[in-house]
């Protein structure tokens, strides 16, 4: 189990953050991933493997339609 | 429906003129406003005081200002004494900051009753600035239909008999255009305002504000399109304002301080021009790049906001809407907007109505336009959505409220509460095409089931209960409006904060408020109550402060610098705050700071809520909202994400075993219910009101906007 803003999800063993964003179908382009605090770019999201039992923070960069 | 330009040319017949010296801007002000009184055919310049400018600031503060003194209590929408007073801002005209010609737009509104306001783009706002006026006022009403014209270049006004017999804004837009200018090259310096038979017709009219596109050729349209403006226009028989100005310099604001101004905007051109292709894709696609993403977010409201997205919505996505616009072509609604959002779709051939057969250039769709005319129906369509928004341009109606009421009337009919006997045998079930295309030609021309249909929701509701026996409390449940204005396109009920941001909108459920989904419901950056509350404070204040200064929202937020995403306050981007300061000083020579830039907006905030008070709402009880936008009203609804809502339940506690459907949808409402009153007590208190809604006199005070005349409506609710 991870924690995502906050939420459990459950985790998958070698869970990239590319794989996560998918699974929850976070498709929006303006996504700040981190993980356990450590800011994670857009260029490591295929190969960061998340650890289980992380913290990400999957944050939405946008205050407005 | 064809009018030729020599016929505009020789029926112009004078009624009322003034000649004038036009003012010199000085820092962002002309210092003038411009009143015009139809019923009298009578035009005055009148000052712009120097508390209009301190405390009021412009724009929509202007407009609610004169808009104050020209109204009693009793003034309804359709008397003589309401005013449309249309003003940009000081910061309104710059060309070196994108997203800055907005006018706004306030009058007193045929659905709401109360004040509503509308931020439009377009060329108007500009270029009445630089002919010498900070605002226009027009109050009174005309016998016959007649058109204003400013001539800023040769400082002349006149109110005009014009022979204009369609009902078609396009047309009159064109034509005008044509008519006006002096030769190929002057169309630019021409703006109109004009609406169509749609407002004659209905109470959703809106106003369409032109600019001429040399590159296509064309008139362009922005829309006015909130709470029935339009409507008031034709009720005042206006039938086009034209402004005339060709001296555009990009220093026309006579600046303090024009170093600050340009730096600011070199800084974002480059952003935008850098990242865009990376993040929202507006110069590809305008605001349409959100149907995918609403769509995945299960926040695209479809079939009358039932639910948040369909397998279908891949027909209208994001790619789609890209493959239909003009790609490659600079589409600015305002010199200098480097963000140039306002797509197009050139050559399209229309299917229906009066038009049939014809050619045109569609302005858009917008997201706004896609989700209320296609998923919101259940018509997953791009062709259809273009040419459904094309109609209700050149109708002259509202494309929200259009979408939101006749989504709500798809319900009611597939209920049962309408049936083809009462629609004149339209089968208005969700997903029919030609019933639904049908429908709007006859709200745009008056006819048949739209003469109903064009009294918006509010309205239509009583209508169905009263004659057709429907169970007001369930259209009240699945009717998407509030205040009296119709929902704008986002699925709220997920969202407690957005929730707030649509229920307690001054004007009624407009998003350009709060757009707090991401935040709160994806983010889950603002657990608590208090956190929502602050959120539901600082972004309505400052998304208002764009409404005093003749500035559009996307610049803002639909273009991130970089290293945005290592700040605190990200979502505020703070960099933009800071060249919003900074072209504010560098155009007025003052020394605000992003504090003072909130402040400028509570005034005018607290203002408009106290004027909805004078009006006779405003308070806590008008900020009531449909349970549709907080939670599913009915079992399908429910069912259809039970995996969802069954798991909020255990969370908070409910042993749902052996529950019906039923029963668990009563838990739910009471307990969203609860919270939505919860969350109202924590922004009233951040919000400096009471209990009740009303601002307290030491908030006015702390404003400075305690005047006796305000202080006076404010004491009977204390
Ligand atoms: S961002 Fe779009 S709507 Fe805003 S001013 Fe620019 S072109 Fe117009």
């Amino acid at each position: 189990m991870i924690l995502v803003n906050g939420k459990e999800v459950g985790y998958e063993d070698g869970m990239t953050v590319k794989r996560l964003l998918e699974k929850l179908n976070y498709t929006f382009p303006m996504i700040i991933v981190r993980v356990n605090g450590k800011l994670v770019s857009k260029e490591e999201w295929e190969t960061f493997v998340i650890p289980p039992d992380a913290k990400v923070q999957a944050l939405h960069q946008i205050a407005g339609g | 429906m064809t009018i030729s330009v020599e016929d505009v040319r020789t029926s112009r017949k004078v009624l009322a003129e003034m000649d004038y010296t036009p003012a010199k801007i000085d820092k962002g002000y002309a210092g003038q406003s411009l009143y015009v009184n139809l019923s009298e055919a009578r035009i005055e310049p009148k000052t712009v005081t120097q508390e209009m400018k301190d405390i009021f600031t412009g724009g929509k503060g202007f407009g609610l200002r004169y808009l104050w003194q020209a109204v009693t209590p009793d003034t309804k929408w359709n008397d003589p004494e309401n005013e449309i007073v249309i003003s940009a801002g000081p910061i309104g005209g710059i060309t070196q900051y994108p997203g800055s010609g907005k006018s706004l737009v306030v009058t007193l509104s045929p659905t709401t009753g109360s004040v509503i306001d509308s931020n439009v783009g377009g060329y108007f706002g500009p270029y009445l600035k630089f002919s010498g006026w900070d605002a226009l006022e027009l109050q009174g009403k005309s016998d016959k239909d007649v058109v204003l014209y400013i001539d800023g270049d040769k400082g002349k006004v006149t109110l005009e008999e014009i022979e204009l017999e369609t009902g078609a804004s396009h047309l009159i837009s064109e034509v005008l255009t044509e008519a006006f200018a002096e030769s190929e090259e002057d169309k630019q310096h021409i703006s109109v305002v004009s609406t169509g038979s749609g407002a004659d017709n209905t109470l959703i009219g809106m106003l369409n504000f032109s600019w001429y596109d040399p590159r296509r050729q064309v008139v362009r349209m922005k829309q006015a399109g909130r709470g029935g403006i339009g409507t008031v226009f034709r009720d005042k028989k206006l039938k086009a304002l034209v402004v005339r100005f060709s001296g555009l310099t990009g220093k026309n604001n006579n600046p303090a301080d024009f170093g600050k101004i340009q730096r600011a905007g070199v800084k974002i051109h480059r952003e935008i021009n850098k990242f865009d292709d990376v993040q929202c894709r507006m110069r590809q696609v305008g605001t349409a790049n959100l149907m995918t993403v609403m769509n995945d977010y299960d926040l695209l409201p479809v079939m009358n906001f039932k639910y948040g997205s369909h397998p279908e919505g891949k027909k209208i996505s994001t790619e789609v809407f890209i493959s239909k616009f003009t790609q490659n072509v600079y589409d600015g609604c305002w010199y200098g907007c480097s963000m140039s959002c306002c797509k197009a779709v050139d050559g399209f051939e229309l299917k229906t109505g009066p038009f049939k057969g014809e050619k045109v250039v569609v302005d858009g769709p917008e997201y706004e336009n896609a989700a209320a005319l296609g998923s919101n129906w259940g018509i997953f369509d791009p062709d259809f959505i273009i040419e459904a928004n094309f109609y209700c341009d050149t109708y002259g109606i509202d494309t929200i409220s259009t979408g939101t009421m006749v989504a709500f009337i798809m319900e009611c009919y597939e209920k049962g509460i309408l049936n083809k006997e009462i629609t004149g045998g339209l089968e208005l079930n969700f997903g029919n095409k030609e019933a639904a295309m049908e429908l709007l030609h006859q709200l745009g021309q008056g006819k048949g089931f739209g003469k109903i249909a064009g009294l918006a929701i509010r309205r239509m509701k009583k209508v169905f209960a009263e004659e057709y026996g429907a169970d007001s409390n369930f259209l009240q449940d699945i009717g998407m409006e509030a205040k009296g204005l119709e929902y704008s396109e986002y699925l709220s009920k997920e969202s407690l904060a957005q929730q707030g941001g649509f229920g307690l909108a001054n004007k009624g459920p407009q998003h350009d408020e709060a757009w707090l989904i991401f935040m709160d419901m994806v983010n889950n950056q603002i657990p608590t109550f208090e956190d929502k509350a602050e959120a539901l404070h600082y972004f309505p204040m400052f998304r208002t402060w764009f409404g005093l200064q003749g500035l559009c929202k996307l610049p803002w937020n639909d273009i991130e610098p970089e290293g945005n995403k290592q700040l605190e306050e990200a979502n505020k981007v703070p960099e933009h705050v800071q060249n919003y300061v900074d072209i504010y000083n560098g155009v007025t020579g003052k020394n605000i700071d992003k504090e003072e830039l909130i402040r400028q907006s509570e005034r005018v905030y607290n203002f408009q809520r106290v004027f909805n008070l004078r009006l006779g709402f405003g308070r806590r009880e008008h900020d009531r909202v449909p349970y549709r936008s907080q939670g599913p009203v009915t079992a399908e609804e429910y069912e259809s994400r039970q995996e969802r809502y069954d798991g909020q339940l255990k969370e908070l506690g409910f042993d749902i075993e052996g529950m019906s459907t039923e029963d668990k949808m009563k838990v739910m409402r009471k307990h969203r219910e609860d919270m939505y009153e919860k969350l109202i007590d924590a922004v009233y208190l951040r919000r400096g009101w009471t209990n009740d809604g009303v601002p307290k006199l030491e908030t006015l005070k702390a404003l400075g906007i305690d005047f006796p005349e305000v202080v006076d409506v404010v004491k009977k609710h204390l």
